[in-house]
């Protein structure tokens, strides 16, 4: 089976004033249709930026970066944000919910740009709140849940418009050990059951052990990968 | 239209500060529309009284210079002068000094000429056979509960009696309608009962109105009319009627000027005021407008988002500032009667409101909207 994120020879370099920064080394990976990859390694090893990378929230200085066969490295600021529309669900380690804006209301932003109706919308929206266990919360502003509800709403935003690929920046690391626990279900079971690729960051071993495959990133490199047995 | 909630979400968000400048907003477009409405009676009062067919003819030293009764038959033979009349300004207040009348002394025909200002038949042939016999306006008849048959006196601001006396009785022969309230505040009396009776200044008028056949021949009868008293020592100029309306009020004051200038500073300060509220609101929503790209919004709709938020802003603010002015100026003319010189609110005044309200909202969300728009996801994301 092709790889659904497919890397070769990835580079990321920045440009601090006359500094320049290479985070990332001539990464190669492959991450196949409805894999579980947990990203792990220590602070500055360059998982977020990789996550980035593969979320098309940022552009590589060098090599190739292809998600279910398009080229992403390529396109432009514009075509890029269409492309993460459609394709990517993100979920981050602070939740970023817009904290004026109901559990329904977030989880429509991201449907807001595609031609749905407002109650296809609501309804699409409702649907994600049911799979996350939060269909009661709908009209609860972001300050009203708890921390692990707000991260399940993002959870139920990430994945309304049925995205290919799920990234996730640490989603666990503002979490008590039971909502944790919670959250790392429930992104197993959209793995398993609905067949969601997944690409996570994590410094947990615990989280880390939900993912079907760990990596760990050193220095901006691949160094090791380890298939866990469920 | 989808995307409103998302605006109106983000204006709400801190309901104290944008309850402020929203103030500040209101307050200054209430301003807009009080001076506004000041200024629409300057503007459109020449162009009120049938402009195009009647030329004013002054004297060269200015408005309260009378012309001597002579010229009115050389006014006459001026070939295109349909119809000569005079007015001859009286002035006068009404038992108290701040009972200010703009009391006019006219010949008979005067009513042949200005008929948009209706009055009767009978209130007219009342006014030709009686010496002391005056035609008041609808408004000022109400403001001083006066009718047809009461004898008036009134202080003169000129002209003294032969007796020494600043008090004229006038006979109130007729109510002359005109189309707004603020038309109908003038007193109009005999020109030969002030020619009779006053202690100095016979045998002289105001000013002269003509009426004219071709209003596209006006500038070459002007000229003839200023010929006539070229040699004279009492020269005269001759203008159409919208400019002679524009030179008798910028005499008093240029209100034009005023309200462009009050409204520059309002409108500058506004500026600073709500830009300084809208670049804080976009600067504290920095890592929302990231997540929000981050799904997928392009930085144009963000641009449009910010944009909105302060247009929105501004027209709110703005349209409840009108509102409270088109409320003010009705109470006004309610309470205070016609002599109130303000016009009502209406379409012009709202629709450069309009404008301003989006020219400003536009310009205050600039800044902060390219802002938004420019941010790099990444680094917002990361706080930096």
């Amino acid at each position: 089976m092709s790889a659904l994120v497919e890397i070769r020879s990835l580079s990321k370099v920045y440009q601090r004033g006359r500094q320049r920064i290479e985070v990332l080394h001539h990464i190669d990976l492959d991450v196949a249709p409805g894999e579980f990859v947990a990203l792990m390694g220590p602070s500055g090893s360059g998982k977020t930026t990789l996550l980035n990378l593969i979320g098309g929230l940022d552009s590589p200085t060098e090599g190739t970066l292809a998600v279910a066969g398009e080229r992403i490295d390529q396109l432009g600021q514009g075509a890029l944000a269409r492309w993460r529309a459609t394709h990517v669900g993100f979920v981050f380690q602070f939740y970023n919910l817009l904290p004026m804006l109901s559990a329904q209301r977030n989880v429509e932003l991201p449907l807001l740009l595609t031609k749905l109706s407002g109650s296809q919308r609501r309804r699409n929206a409702g649907v994600a709140l049911q799979l996350v266990g939060l269909a009661d919360r709908a009209t609860h502003k972001p300050g009203e849940l708890s921390g692990g509800q707000q991260q399940r709403v993002a959870i139920a935003r990430a994945i309304v418009s049925d995205p290919t690929l799920l990234v996730c920046d640490e989603p666990t690391g503002d979490l008590d050990r039971q909502s944790a626990e919670e959250v790392l279900t429930l992104l197993q079971r959209l793995n398993r059951e609905h067949g969601k690729t997944i690409v996570m960051v994590t410094h947990d071993p615990k989280a880390a052990e939900h993912a079907g495959r760990i990596l760990q990133l050193d220095k901006g490199a691949l160094v090791e990968s380890e298939q866990v047995m469920a | 239209m989808k995307f409103l909630h998302l605006i109106w979400a983000a204006l709400v968000r801190h309901k104290t500060r944008t309850a402020f400048t929203l103030l500040s907003v209101v307050a200054a477009f209430l301003l807009f529309g009080l001076l506004e409405s000041v200024n629409s009676v300057f503007t459109q009062v020449g162009h009120s009284i049938n402009a195009a067919h009647r030329l004013i003819t002054v004297s060269k030293s200015g408005l309260m210079t009378s012309l001597p009764l002579s010229l009115e038959n050389q006014i006459r033979t001026v070939p295109g002068v349909q119809m000569v009349t005079s007015e001859t300004f009286f002035g006068g207040t009404y038992r108290k000094p701040n009972n200010f009348i703009n009391v006019m002394a006219v010949p008979r025909n005067f009513w042949d000429l200005h008929t948009s200002l209706k009055l009767s038949p009978a209130a007219r042939r009342a006014f030709a056979a009686t010496q002391t016999g005056a035609i008041i306006g609808a408004a000022l008849a109400r403001r001083f509960h006066w009718k047809v048959g009461d004898q008036i006196p009134i202080k003169a601001m000129i002209y003294p009696r032969k007796s020494g006396s600043y008090t004229w009785m006038f006979d109130i022969v007729g109510i002359y309608q005109a189309s707004r309230p603020l038309m109908e505040q003038q007193l109009f009396f005999r020109w030969r009962y002030l020619e009779e009776a006053r202690l100095f200044g016979g045998g002289t008028v105001g000013w002269y109105v003509e009426q004219i056949a071709q209003p596209r021949q006006a500038g070459r009868i002007a000229g003839a009319i200023d010929a006539l008293s070229a040699n004279s020592g009492h020269q005269t100029r001759t203008q159409t009627s919208s400019a002679f309306a524009a030179d008798f009020y910028s005499q008093y004051v240029d209100f034009g000027l005023i309200v462009s200038a009050v409204m520059g500073a309002v409108f500058f300060t506004l500026l600073l005021l709500t830009g300084n509220t809208m670049a804080q609101a976009v600067r504290e929503r920095t890592p929302e407008l990231a997540v929000l790209k981050t799904l997928g919004f392009s930085n144009r709709t963000v641009l449009s988002l910010v944009l909105g938020e302060s247009v929105l802003l501004v027209v709110l603010g703005g349209a409840l500032g009108l509102l409270l002015a088109a409320a003010t100026v009705h109470a006004l003319q309610v309470r205070i009667g016609g002599q109130l010189p303000m016009m009502p609110v209406g379409v012009a005044i709202w629709l450069r409101g309009l404008i301003a309200m989006v020219a400003i909202g536009l310009v205050v969300g600039a800044l902060p909207a390219r802002r938004g728009m420019r941010l790099s996801i990444v680094n917002a994301l990361a706080g930096r």
